[in-house]
């Protein structure tokens, strides 16, 4: 493909995540704090996202698996995802995690348990969709042309 | 603490303070974006490890001057909220702004940090629009200092006994060469210095001449403190020279 079709590809790619709200102005903010003298600051920040969530997401399902549940414990944890995921513009996760936080003040497990699921889906799809944005842009980049400014 | 004086063109330092590595990237870049020095600690301990309040390895902090400290509220251990309360009942570090950052908008949150002396409440996250609003406290806190450290200033190498007869106290703020004049009728007056109606006319040309000169005209103090109703004579000023 080249360069121009990537481009295009790229705009309507990223266009779409905002329009099905995986991602919000948040993102379009960190986009902004991208120049040439941190050309992978999204990239970056994206990763310790990444990095973040897994370590949360197993800390949740450990959580949620004890016999007693520690719901403060649960609560602090989704609070920290809510965060991080709201820093970076991953909307669909961060709604997941409101709701979450408001079975955990109920201490409803099974209520928290869906809610993990949830987030998890969540998570996972907006990963992928993150993956394949950057997969675009290296491939703009490797082509090479730059990389549009969107939002 | 505090700048050398007018002049001194150095940028602001600022320390941030968040538990979650990833906001503490976003802060440092949205910090240096806008100019300014940054700081990242992990943790509130660190923090006052860094301002010099606990014993600590960083052996450089007396030589490091932090203009404003951003702290998020929510941490283990210690609380943003702990935090400012430590810094603003240090004598040596109340006067740095703290500016309080958190994802939850709780009124009752934000009223209790703004009555601690908090500076600002910033919701996360965090925007550049958000950093552009620490600038004008930094300005004003800069300007302040620089104030009222001319103001202490005796450097009175200019004046010879015939200003000292006629005119009035005023110091120039932020003028490294400003000086002092002083009067010399002798009674005590609520501005400590009884001034002649002679006197009252030269302070009022030199007042328009440092006006001019953009420099400020203040009250000056016979001592560390601000002068009081009816004290202070001239003997007391004249000894500042």
């Amino acid at each position: 493909m080249e360069v121009g079709q990537l481009q295009r590809k790229f705009v309507d790619y990223t266009a779409s995540l905002f329009c099905e709200g995986f991602l919000d102005e948040q993102f379009t903010q960190l986009q902004q704090l991208q120049d040439e003298s941190n050309p992978d600051f999204v990239v970056e920040v994206v990763s310790l996202f990444f990095e973040d969530t897994e370590k949360l997401l197993n800390d949740l399902t450990r959580a949620l698996d004890q016999q007693s549940v520690d719901f403060k414990k649960v609560d602090a944890h989704v609070h920290q995802l809510k965060g991080s995921s709201s820093s970076i513009g991953a909307q669909r996760v961060r709604n997941a995690c409101i709701a979450f936080r408001n079975f955990c003040e109920e201490q409803n497990t099974d209520a928290c348990s869906k809610c993990l699921l949830q987030v998890k889906q969540e998570y996972s799809l907006v990963k992928n969709k993150l993956d394949t944005l950057f997969r675009l842009e290296q491939q703009i980049v490797e082509a090479g042309g730059a990389v549009p400014m969107v939002g | 603490m505090g700048s050398r004086g007018a002049g001194h063109a150095a940028q602001f330092h600022v320390l941030a303070v968040d538990d979650s590595i990833l906001e503490r990237k976003l802060i440092e870049r949205l910090l240096k974006i806008s100019s300014f020095q940054v700081t990242a600690v992990d943790s509130g301990l660190k923090a006052l490890q860094f301002l010099g309040l606990q014993d600590s390895t960083y052996q450089f902090h007396q030589e490091v001057e932090v203009n404003l400290i951003i702290t998020d509220y929510c941490m283990p251990g210690m609380t943003g909220f702990d935090l400012l309360r430590k810094i603003k009942e240090s004598t040596s570090l109340k006067d740095i702004p703290v500016v309080i950052m958190s994802s939850e908008n709780v009124p009752s949150r934000i009223n209790r940090c703004l009555e601690e002396g908090a500076e600002e409440f910033i919701l996360k996250p965090v925007q550049l629009s958000d950093v552009n609003k620490l600038r004008p406290h930094l300005l004003r806190k800069r300007a302040e200092e620089q104030l009222s450290i001319s103001n202490k200033r005796k450097t009175m190498k200019e004046c010879n006994s015939e200003e000292l007869t006629n005119s009035v106290c005023f110091a120039t703020g932020g003028n490294p060469k400003g000086f002092l004049l002083c009067s010399r009728t002798g009674k005590a007056s609520p501005h400590g210095v009884e001034v002649t109606e002679h006197a009252m006319r030269k302070m009022r040309r030199k007042k328009q001449l440092a006006q001019k000169k953009a420099w400020a005209p203040l009250e000056v103090s016979s001592d560390e403190e601000p002068l009081r109703q009816g004290e202070g004579d001239a003997q007391e000023v004249e000894q500042l020279l």
